[in-house]
């Protein structure tokens, strides 16, 4: 099983095998703008959920990026580190911030699909 | 956007651009178009850029005896400034602090300024408040004012306004821009070559839209202006210079004219005159970062563990592909190559004194 969902914090929450990948959503990284630094957690860190456990900067300014699950991260996107754009580029793909062991799998469930994420973009615009 | 902005009157050629607005002094305004900052600090840097700064505040200051008066309130040689010629001077309190920093050039009829808009309120009243009879203050709310900024400016101006390309940095002309009506100096806030033009309220979009026709030139927010700025090393009023810094500690000390330092005689003169005596307890300083994290403002410096200045800009300077940052730090800790520490989300980064501009002005003398 593979899915993505997303929270209200306009993070995507990747999951596949057990493994959840976390990044910010193409709105995000649009309503941001060009980004030019990042700070992400170190693997091997326990994250709550809602936590702010990374940090994004644009030439304007500095915004938290929170775990959309509690768990254990994993690995973090060293290539990220090096070049923030990869988020602006990318935003789903390349451009991921940190993999997690979720604590919880079913809690996946809870975030929104893709339809309900637009919606509520939408909503919020 | 929100209830009570004011608008310049580019606002409908902004939107039609793509710009996105946000609220700043009181009106709303470009903060990047859909190029996005960096592409926009770029092309000023690499070609030409129009910015919009129509929310400055513009004001001729009438009568004779104008630039008497205007010394009386300034360190700057206005007196001695050459018709058709441009000076950048600070609007001074008693104690030597600054109420805004200014640029005023030399009209045949009057005295022509340029304010920052979240001041001009204040100046005009401190103004008023100050001058003798016979000098009036003339706010100018019904014109425009664009900035054409970058290494080819001077080569669209050739084509659209042969005598602005010809002057020289803060030199001032009064000209047809593509056929308008302009004041136009060549200054800017970016750093690089460029002109700043004065226009009618009517006539600004068809300016604006005959400088963004030519084929060196792109629109730039103020997302981009700021970035430039930092780069260049410039003061932003609010940031890094404001009624609580002097301007012997903000590093203006060559504002205060040689002339001017003879009598003092200018509000807040003999305050600068005794902090220059004494030396400044703080300094204005460059600051690089070293990784990459940016210290934004109100971020805190220390040496050797202790607290000693804060950070007034800070961001990240797409032309070095790193972090900058000016702030206050107490003056034994001024020097360029001084060893600092930034407290950055709780961890100490450490960064070095460096001198500014992190970016070598290209004005054209």
């Amino acid at each position: 099983m593979s899915e993505t969902r997303f929270t209200r914090d306009h993070e995507w929450v990747h999951l596949d095998g057990g493994i959840a990948t976390v990044g910010i959503t193409v709105h995000a990284q649009e309503a941001l703008g060009d980004l030019v630094f990042v700070e992400l957690p170190a693997a091997g860190r326990e994250v709550a959920a809602a936590e702010a456990c990374a940090v994004v900067e644009s030439v304007k300014a500095a915004s938290d990026v929170y775990a959309p699950l509690a768990g254990k991260v994993t690995e973090n996107n060293a290539a990220l580190a090096e070049n923030p754009a990869l988020a602006n580029q990318d935003a789903e793909g390349a451009g991921w911030f940190f993999r997690m062991v979720p604590a919880d799998p079913a809690a996946f469930a809870s975030l929104m699909d893709r339809a309900a994420y637009d919606a509520f973009v939408a909503e919020s615009a | 956007m929100s209830e009570n902005l004011l608008s310049t009157p580019l606002e409908a050629l902004h939107r039609s651009l793509g710009a996105r607005m946000v609220p700043f002094a009181g009106y709303a305004m470009p903060v990047q178009y859909p190029a996005g900052i960096i592409a926009e600090h770029n092309q000023t840097r690499q070609s030409a850029a129009l910015f919009d700064v129509s929310h400055m505040g513009q004001a001729k200051l009438v009568g004779a005896g104008a630039a008497a008066a205007l010394e009386a309130l300034v360190p700057g040689d206005i007196l001695g400034l050459k018709p058709f010629r441009q000076r950048y001077t600070l609007l001074t309190t008693a104690s030597g602090t600054i109420i805004d920093d200014l640029m005023v050039a030399c009209l045949p009829e009057a005295l022509f300024l340029v304010v920052n808009a979240s001041r001009k309120a204040v100046d005009f009243a401190h103004m008023a408040a100050h001058l003798p009879a016979g000098v009036t203050l003339a706010p100018m709310p019904d014109r425009a004012l664009l900035a054409l900024q970058g290494p080819k400016a001077a080569a669209v101006m050739a084509r659209l306004a042969p005598e602005a390309a010809a002057l020289a940095f803060m030199g001032v002309a009064e000209t047809r821009v593509a056929g308008h009506a302009c004041l136009v100096s060549r200054s800017g806030y970016t750093g690089e070559d460029g002109f700043e033009i004065s226009v009618e309220a009517d006539a600004a979009e068809g300016l604006a839209r005959a400088l963004l026709a030519e084929p060196e030139v792109g629109p730039a927010g103020l997302g981009a202006r700021d970035s430039l700025r930092l780069e260049a090393g410039l003061c932003l009023w609010g940031n890094d210079i404001d009624e609580t810094t002097n301007a012997i500690e903000a590093g203006l000390v060559w504002t205060i004219a040689k002339r001017r330092r003879a009598g003092w005689d200018f509000l807040g003169g003999a305050a600068l005159r005794d902090i220059l005596a004494s030396g400044p307890a703080r300094q204005r300083i460059g600051i690089l970062p070293e990784g990459r994290a940016p210290a934004r403002a109100g971020t805190e410096i220390l040496a050797n563990g202790t607290k000693v200045g804060t950070v007034t800009s800070g961001g990240f300077a797409p032309t070095l592909g790193a972090p900058v940052a000016m702030g206050y730090v107490e003056s034994g800790h001024a020097e360029i190559g001084t060893s600092l520490a930034l407290a950055v989300r709780g961890q100490l980064l450490p960064a070095r004194v460096a001198a500014m501009p992190f970016v070598p002005h290209r004005y054209i003398r």
